[in-house]
């Protein structure tokens, strides 16, 4: 089987989990009490409760559930995602306007999590149970038990506050312009640390074992440098297992970018679905939790075309 | 001056339970050409003493002391990188399991191909075509399509096969196989044997074969050398080894073999077991289970000496205190030579 044919399986197979997730959501939105209506009101108690009864007709609230939800999955197909009850906006334009900046942040959380993870845990792997191996460990056990809103609190107040080093406030400047790298590095780094731990260990634990194996030792026969048995031999093997977790780290970094957009002020998904969820807003509500889905979806579907790559023993499995 | 020297090589693992003495105080030579088995049970110390002539000995694992001559040359005072000259180049090890030898995730050419651009200098296309070269020698048919293939897509036979070319693949001095065979199925095992054979007297390489089998031996060997508890305690030209055996463990070995026809009581194999390395027995590491052992044999170690005998037979040595005169009342043991065996030796030197 080809590898487009793989991509394509794999992205059909992606649409009944973005429908069930889709249900689940919904379902849990009706179930919690309260919805956009009761928001509104609250802010204004004057309003009359005929004016509700009203506004719930006009959003289709007063149909029963399963009806809304058909009326909303048919938009959903047609490419029309609702709109936002409180802003009278597009859905879809509100997502697009604040998915560049999820992703950004997200990418660079990762980047920073593979750059510090590889080659640390090659380090910690080949110094196996030295010093620098404990140091290693020791950080990388702080780095996964740290919850990311404190690091991202304390980062902010030492680097940003008491050294003045970067700045803080959301970022006034478009966001592919070098100088967004300054506002990006602290809540950059608060996403990826738990990440870059959890991978460091796993790179670790999986270079370690594979360093025991006899094609290592057979490598190192032929006369092969030691950095050569490393950065081509085992590096390549031990990064398989690595893959199979990084996809796993992709869902924890989309979640860690509620926190981390919240703490941050940082203006993406995150923090849209945190007032989404005030509001209950709940087209905007079931986008985002579609499009982060989708993007669950696609980080795995990369991680086994990189495994693929990596391996051939599963690329004639396609 | 001979090829391969070992004088008084000793490697020990410092384990959490002691101290484990894998080759004590071990001597050998290999001549250029020459076919050298190495014999003994599980535990003898074979593969230690294999991976040491690579300076391959990893933690816990250190080389204690003594000497490994190539050429003259001392491998055990070379730099790390004089000795990654060596490794592979001119001395070439053949692992027991090629499945586990072979990194999955490289091609079999590849695999091959990077030790010839590394010790050769050869280019890409030079060294894939050397590669190619090399394949089909060892038998692989179609060997232009098979080099881009991966191992998990080679049989077992083949993927040895592979494991042969790459160690020939600079053309070494010394090969060195370790049990090459143990992991595959009777047939194949007798065509690698085959191969091995072929080859390396085309290349006139020495080779130090590590096996259990002694029928093996006597098929392959010039000389070969019986290993208990780290040390040898015999060493022979094959056919004296066959015919006269001096060593009580060697005489035990001899007998565990399984013949076709055998009455039950000779298919005896050699009562206990290999003692810890940590805690050898004193005097003679072998009397525990010698049949002939006295008092002197639990207090004096014996030292290997000369024993041939006869003006054709080659050197001949054996550690037992019999040949210092020691034992009170002798080696008691009467070697039968049985037809299946002799025909199985490919000698000259008996009538
Ligand atoms: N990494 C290690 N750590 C501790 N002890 C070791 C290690 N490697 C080998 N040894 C010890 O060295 C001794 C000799 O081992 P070796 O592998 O050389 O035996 P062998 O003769 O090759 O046996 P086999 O026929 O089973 O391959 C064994 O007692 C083993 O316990
Ligand atoms: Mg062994």
């Amino acid at each position: 089987m080809s590898l487009q044919k793989f991509i394509l399986k794999r992205i059909l197979a992606s649409v009944p989990v973005l429908f069930g997730v889709s249900v689940v959501t919904f379902a849990l939105m009706h179930i919690t009490p309260g919805d956009i209506v009761d928001q509104l009101v609250a802010a204004n108690p004057n309003v009359p409760a005929h004016e509700s009864a009203r506004l719930r007709r006009e959003f289709g609230l007063d149909q029963p559930v399963w009806v809304q939800y058909l009326n909303w999955i048919q938009g959903v197909l047609t490419g029309d995602f609702g709109e936002v009850y409180s802003s009278s906006r597009d859905v879809s334009s509100v997502v697009l306007a604040r998915l560049p900046e999820t992703i950004i942040l997200g990418l660079f959380g990762w980047v920073f999590a593979v750059l510090i993870a590889i080659p640390g845990g090659i380090y910690a792997a080949v110094n196996k149970d030295q010093l620098g191996d404990d140091v290693s460990r020791f950080v990388a056990l702080s780095g996964i038990s740290i919850p990311n809103f404190w690091l991202g609190l304390m980062l902010m107040a030492i680097f940003a506050v008491r050294l003045d080093w970067f700045p803080t406030l959301d970022p006034q400047t478009s966001l592919l312009s070098p100088s967004m790298l300054w506002w990006l590095i602290l809540p950059g780094v608060t996403i990826g640390t738990a990440a870059a731990a959890n991978m460091m260990r796993i790179m670790r634990t999986s270079m370690a074992e594979e360093l025991n194996k006899e094609y290592v030792t057979a490598a190192r026969a032929k006369g092969l440098p030691e950095r050569t048995v490393i950065l081509k031999h085992v590096l390549r093997n031990s990064l398989i297992s690595v893959t199979t977790v990084a996809a796993f780290l992709t869902a924890s970094i989309v979640a860690g970018s509620v926190v981390v957009e919240t703490v941050f002020g940082w203006p993406g998904l995150g923090l849209e679905l945190i007032q989404a969820v005030h509001l209950r807003e709940i087209n905007l509500i079931l986008a985002i939790t579609l499009f982060t889905g989708f993007f669950i979806v696609l980080a795995n579907l990369l991680a086994d075309i990189v495994y693929a790559l990596l391996d051939p023993r599963i690329r004639d499995e396609y | 001056m001979a090829l391969l020297e070992v004088n008084d090589l000793t490697v020990s693992f410092y384990t959490q339970e002691g101290v484990v003495t894998a080759v004590d105080d071990l001597s050998y030579t290999i001549e250029r050409g020459e076919k050298f088995g190495v014999v003994g049970e599980s535990g003898a110390g074979k593969s230690v003493t294999a991976l040491s002539l690579l300076r391959l000995i990893e933690s816990p694992g250190e080389i204690e002391s003594g000497e490994i001559l190539l050429d003259g040359e001392d491998l055990l005072q070379m730099s790390d990188s004089e000795v990654r000259q060596i490794r592979g180049n001119r001395i070439a090890m053949i692992f027991q399991d090629a499945q586990t030898a072979l990194n999955p995730v490289y091609t079999i050419g590849e695999q091959i191909a990077e030790a010839i651009r590394h010790h050769l200098d050869y280019d890409e296309e030079d060294a894939r075509e050397r590669t190619i070269e090399l394949l089909d020698q060892v038998g692989i048919p179609d060997a232009e399509n098979r080099y881009s293939d991966y191992p998990h897509e080679f049989s077992g036979g083949m993927q040895q096969r592979a494991v042969i070319a790459m160690a020939l693949s600079c053309d070494p001095d010394v090969l060195i196989a370790d049990e090459p065979t143990t992991a595959l199925d009777v047939t194949t095992e007798a065509k690698i044997l085959d191969l091995l054979e072929d080859l390396t007297d085309e290349f006139d390489t020495a080779v130090q074969l590590i096996t259990h089998d002694l029928g093996v031996v006597a098929e392959l060997c010039d000389r070969v050398m019986v290993m208990y508890a780290g040390q040898a305690v015999e060493k022979a030209p094959v056919e004296e080894l066959y015919y006269d055996p001096k060593h009580p463990y060697t005489v035990g070995l001899m007998s565990s073999i399984p013949r076709v026809g055998d009455d039950s009581d000779r298919l005896r194999t050699i009562p206990g077991s290999m003692p810890d390395l940590i805690d050898t027995p004193t005097g003679c590491s072998f009397h525990p289970r010698c049949p002939y052992a006295e008092e002197a044999c639990t207090r004096t170690e014996p030292s290997m000496i000369d024993v041939g005998n006869g003006p054709d037979a080659r050197e001949q040595s054996a550690r037992c205190l019999e040949y210092t005169n020691d034992l009170q009342h002798g080696l008691g043991f009467d070697v039968s030579i049985d037809e299946d065996l002799s025909e199985r030796v490919p000698g000259d030197l008996h009538e």
